[in-house]
């Protein structure tokens, strides 16, 4: 566990002269406010004996000097430690997306919701502050210990001793205190706030259910009963938080009444000058203002620690797919051949595709039919290498795709996938992804075959329309289109469908198909579809049904089987699709 | 800007514990003046008056025992403070939820659900700091400094003109760290918000990304913008922090003033030492509070941005609710009656539906057909009474469906909606919604009636499986089945059916249909119908258009009448 907080101090540790520089000028601003301080002191009681102005001339230097020093030095580290800040941040955020970006989307199926992703966010960002809030506030206490040592050691290393035994407690003690005390109150009120989250989710996105059931006022009282709870706990938990802050202040006192108290019979019996006496007082006063920010960066270093661990968790597996060392020259023939695929998916019994096998020759139309869960996104997923199959065959001109590197294939597979994401850019930004060199003309030749170019130029700004959050919100069927334009400009040997028409109206899902169908004659198309529209085009349609082929033919032949073909497109025609209408 | 008035409202009913906290730590500040004073006295007599340990020791013991009490004073302080807060974010909590749930369904629908949990809970979080840490703040940095100028005058009336002349400086850094830093500050955050967002971007789209080749140059992307971001906050902070330089040089500065006029006066008699300890051991304490303001600054302000969220929740009107409806049905088997029903969505007075008037006698079937945005949905909405009629009435009998009681007119009716809603609990729980009291048996049933008893028996935790973010996901179709086993379990006399369109294994779809079948014998049923062979049966098939009613009639008189419906039709058979 602690290893992987190791890790990314290791990562931090890139910028460890920034660090140091940082941590100096943090030492040097506490420094001086102690050099104040005791200066001040001296002076002060220096002049209760009345000497001659000219010996308190240095005095007064000095504190003038770190009077204006401690401001300066004050703003360098403010402003040196935030630098070093935005470069871990930078550094996380790099070394995050290094590590996850292999396992995609395979690790992060799991993280699909928003809200789990921008938890990720948050967990690097609470990372971020590993140098200000952890490592910062520890090393300028041990530096602040040494100079004390010596500055007390001066009069007697017995003031030294004292100081740091006060210092670790202050440091060290309350820290492990609180945390005691706190562990288990911490923990009931970890898991009564996610239960509080879980049941404010239910209440308002289960709304309709609950009125609808006359549960409502059940579930109100249920989440008011958690809800004190909480109150409760947080309670409790105050009585140990609000105990570091006051701890440290008595800690601070106690060690001012020790060095009194043994300061005081030196002072007698004139071991040690009098005027010193202010001086040790103010000294060990001004001192802990190293010993203030401890205990909170123990807390920070809790939190940190359980953020690094759910980072890790994700990015500590080997990626699924072993990817393939060397470049292959792909140009012979695009054939694919599956041969006894076996499927299934980690921490799952049940096989999602079973004994698959089938051909997909260069240049044909070939459509897969199934239900939903019928094994169709897993195929496509397999043949992209997002997952690795547990048993079978599947070559790509010839070649075991295993030993294809997964850039490679990819440049030579386009696919159109349901859920494809739209970049927060413009339209034209986001269909160019997949050809960063295209020239506009071609962005709006794909977009023309995909059916969006109409919709597009209609737009006050057309292809500089932002999406997104900044700009338009679109319907499923435009970003479906969006994504097929973006697949078409990439050009490649083979094209996937994932259910391209799923979300168009029946006008449009015609104008559509009848696009694609003629990209047939320079490259292969594969159709993964429900909707069993215009495939009598089709060379060949294959039937999934619970990962296995039952059925495959063109479709006049397919109609005269008894099968599940025929009962898909019965079931179809009972479907009063008035949606799909114009 | 600090003083929110809303905001402060909140603090109504916590005002003895606020106040309790502004007085410890007005307290701890006193207490700090006593210390002073003994640090000064004993430092005094062991110094100029040569005294013993043993002479002194007395005020020693005093240190000890201002020691204990401000510790004890701070940590009570801290105390009422999350009372303070705690108590305000509980009823915050409490009216937010009541308050959503009053809002209604309607509301939920046009805001982002996500965001609204994140009000609910991480947003009321946020006021914590706002309540517990900076409003208290704010009192003591002005309370504080004014206490100890008090003591000082009567010590020094030279030294209290040096701490009254950097005083005023107190309040103009308040409005500073307020004004100024804060704007900058803010800027920044909204930079390092939308830097935020775009990681969260190319984290959802790495997928995307991937498949066209474009996923390894990211990371230069990656590195790139959050190197801009550097820069260019590096910049604006330069600024930001330039009035923190000022505070730290002024406190530091005056108190190297203070330390070298009083040991020059000191030099000429002109000033007590022991009075002159003691300011310079309280010096410090006049700045510390309005320092600590300052690093407390931030927290509070996002405590008051996350008050505004929240205001605004509470600010949107809530539904008009006819009043006080009380009665409770007698007879529960009536005809159910719309007459001129019409219905406006409020915020863009889109118009959903008009005049519309139709009968559903007991024990018929009545499908509702047309394309989405017909205001096939709002009917259902009208009669679940999640919504109420602009225009006309709903009749129930003899009774307006206004004058029931909503929850017992609610009893009346199961509901299975399109995509139904699973709740973070059990199976069995989430089946026993609409019964609470049903024995395991009857829950067994009613799954067992929705074809979906098997599925769950084969679960390893079987109905005491877990559903959701932490649990089990369950498929579109299971969802489904787990509301029609609802039904079942209620078996109510009225029957609200939205028929799934999404596509199913051939198989499976034949089960559902035959469950729902099963289901709507003998009760009043309103199905949204997207089937064939369901308006087929139903007695009368009512054809939404744009918020009308286009026709009513059965299957076969509407096809016979070759109006809108046999027009509707002809286009489905043509689109599959």
């Amino acid at each position: 566990m602690k290893g992987r907080f190791i890790e990314v101090l290791r990562l931090a540790l890139s910028y460890k002269s920034w660090m140091a520089f940082a941590a100096l000028l943090g030492f040097l601003t506490v420094g001086n406010g102690i050099g104040l301080m005791m200066t001040s002191a001296y002076i002060i009681a220096k002049a209760a004996l009345h000497p001659s102005i000219a010996e308190l001339q240095i005095g007064i230097v000095g504190v003038r000097f770190f009077g204006i020093a401690r401001g300066v030095f004050r703003y360098f580290e403010r402003y040196v430690s935030h630098e070093v800040t935005f470069r871990i941040l930078e550094c996380l955020r790099v070394w995050f997306y290094k590590a996850v970006e292999p396992l995609a989307p395979a690790r992060l199926q799991n993280y699909k919701s928003g809200d789990l992703l921008a938890r990720i966010v948050a967990d690097v960002e609470t990372l971020e502050h590993v140098y200000v809030r952890i490592i910062a506030p520890p090393v300028v206490a041990v530096a602040v210990s040494v100079l004390m040592w010596f500055l007390f050691g001066i009069f007697d290393i017995r003031f030294s001793l004292t100081l740091l035994a006060f210092f670790l407690v202050g440091g060290t003690g309350v820290p492990a205190l609180t945390r005691f005390l706190s562990q288990r109150t911490g923990n009931e009120l970890i898991e009564t706030r996610s239960q509080l989250s879980v049941m404010a989710i239910d209440a308002t996105q289960g709304m309709q259910e609950l009125l609808a059931f006359g549960r409502q006022e059940d579930h109100l009282a249920a989440f008011d009963v958690l809800n004190k709870k909480y109150v409760h706990l947080q309670r409790r938990m105050a009585l140990v938080s609000g105990l570091h802050e006051s701890l440290v202040g008595l800690i601070m006192n106690a060690a001012v009444f020790v060095i009194l108290t043994a300061a005081i019979p030196e002072v007698n019996s004139q071991q040690m000058e009098g005027v010193f006496l202010s001086v040790l007082v103010i000294g060990t006063m001004a001192a802990f203002e190293a010993v203030v920010p401890l205990p909170a960066a123990a807390q920070y270093f809790d939190n940190s620690m359980k953020a690094a661990d759910r980072l890790f968790e994700i990015i500590e597996t080997e990626p699924i797919v072993e990817d393939a060392k060397p470049e292959l020259v792909l140009d012979a023939n695009f054939h694919l051949s599956i041969r006894n695929l076996k499927f299934r998916y980690p921490a799952n019994a049940s096989l999602v595709l079973n004994d698959l096998s089938f051909d997909i020759p260069e240049k044909s139309k070939t459509v897969v039919v199934g239900a939903s869960g019928a094994g169709k996104s897993t195929l496509i997923n397999i043949l992209m290498r997002f997952w690795e199959f547990q048993a079978g065959l599947i070559q790509f001109g010839g070649v075991d795709i295993r030993r294809i590197p997964q850039e490679a294939l990819r440049r030579h597979i386009a696919v159109v996938s349901q859920n494809t994401h739209l970049f927060n850019n413009t339209i034209f930004e986001n269909i160019r992804l997949a050809n960063p060199a295209a020239l506009p003309q071609e962005v709006e030749t794909c977009a023309r075959l995909a059916q969006i170019h109409q919709f597009i130029a209609e737009l006050p700004a057309g292809y500089n329309t932002w999406i997104g959050e900044q700009g338009l919100q679109l319907s499923a069927g435009q970003r479906q289109r969006l994504s097929i334009a973006r697949a078409l400009l990439k050009n490649t040997p083979v094209i996937l469908f994932d259910e391209p028409t799923a979300n168009l109206d029946v006008v449009t899902e015609k104008a559509l198909l009848a696009s694609i169908w003629p990209l047939a004659e320079e490259k292969t198309v594969v159709l993964f579809t429900h909707r069993l529209v215009g495939l009598e085009n089709a060379d060949r349609i294959l039937v999934l049904q619970e990962g296995q082929i039952i059925e495959s033919g063109k479709h006049s032949d397919l109609l005269k089987n008894d099968g599940l073909y025929r009962e898909m497109v019965m079931q179809q025609n009972q479907l009063l699709s008035f949606d799909f209408m114009p | 800007m600090h003083f929110d008035r809303r905001l402060l409202k909140l603090l109504s009913g916590s005002k003895p514990a606020f106040a309790m906290t502004i007085l410890f730590g007005f307290l701890g500040a006193l207490c700090v003046i006593g210390q002073a004073q003994i640090l000064s006295t004993i430092i005094h007599r062991v110094f100029l008056e040569k005294q013993s340990l043993a002479s002194v020791f007395h005020f020693l013991g005093y240190f000890a025992g201002l020691s204990g009490l401000l510790f004890v004073l701070r940590w009570f302080g801290t105390n009422r403070a999350t009372e303070v807060s705690a108590t305000i974010m509980m009823q915050l909590r409490k009216g937010l939820s009541a308050h959503l749930t009053r809002l209604g369904p309607n509301y939920l629908k046009n805001e982002r659900s996500g965001e609204l949990n994140t009000t609910l809970i991480a947003g009321i979080e946020k006021i914590d700091a706002y309540f517990s840490q900076f409003l208290p703040q704010l009192f003591l940095a002005v309370l504080i400094p004014l206490t100890i100028l008090v003591f000082i005058f009567p010590a020094d009336v030279l030294s209290g003109f040096v701490f009254l002349l950097t005083a005023p400086l107190i309040p103009i850094f308040i409005v500073l760290i307020g004004s100024t830093a804060a704007r900058l500050n803010d800027k920044q955050w909204q930079t390092l918000s939308r830097m935020s967002a775009h990681f969260l971007d190319v984290l959802q789209g790495l997928t995307t990304l991937k498949l066209f080749g474009r996923s390894t140059e990211q990371i230069k992307t990656i590195s790139e913008i959050s190197r801009d971001f550097r820069h260019a906050t590096m910049d604006v902070l330069k600024i930001a922090f330039l009035s923190a330089l000022v505070l730290e040089i002024v406190a530091t500065i005056g108190i190297a003033l203070i330390a070298v006029e009083i040991g020059l006066r000191l030099l000429h008699d002109k000033i007590a030492f022991e009075q002159a300890m003691f300011i310079l051991i309280v010096a410090p304490e006049f700045f510390a509070p309005v320092r600590q303001l300052g690093a407390r600054y931030h927290a509070g302000m996002e405590g008051v941005a996350a008050a505004r969220r929240i205001f605004a929740v509470f600010d949107s009107p809530l539904p008009e609710i006819p009043n006080n409806p009380s009665l409770h049905l007698k007879n529960t088997n009536s005809i159910l009656r719309f007459e001129h029903v019409s219905y406006t969505y409020k915020p863009d007075n889109r118009c959903a539906l008009s005049d519309i008037s139709l009968e559903l006698q007991p024990g018929t079937i009545t499908a509702l057909v047309g394309k989405s945005g017909a205001g096939k949905t709002t009917l259902s909405h009208l009669l679940l009474q999640f919504l109420y009629p602009e225009n006309g009435a709903i009749f129930f009998g003899d009774t307006n469906l206004q004058d029931i009681d909503a929850q017992n007119w609610r009893d009346q009716i199961a509901w299975v909606p399109q995509n139904p809603y699973l709740f973070n609990r059990t199976i069995a729980d989430n089946i026993r919604l609409s019964n609470p009291a049903a024995s395991d048996k009857l829950v067994r049933e009613a799954a067992g009636q929705a074809h979906i008893h098997e599925f769950i028996e084969k679960l390893p935790e079987g109905y005491e499986t877990q559903i959701g973010e932490r649990g089990a996901r369950l498929s579109g179709g299971q969802a489904q089945r787990l509301a029609l086993a609802r039904a079942f379990l209620k078996d109510a006399p009225i029957l609200i059916l939205d028929e799934p369109t999404a596509n199913m294994d051939p198989r499976l779809e034949r089960q559902m249909l035959d469950s729902m079948q099963h289901l709507m014998a003998g009760r009043t049923v309103l199905i949204i119908a997207h089937r064939l062979n369901t308006v087929r049966f139903a007695d009368q098939v009512v054809v939404l258009s744009a918020g009308r009613i286009a026709e009513i009639g059965t299957h076969r008189s509407l096809l016979n009448k070759n109006g809108p419906y046999a027009e509707l039709i002809r286009a489905a058979e043509v689109a599959a």
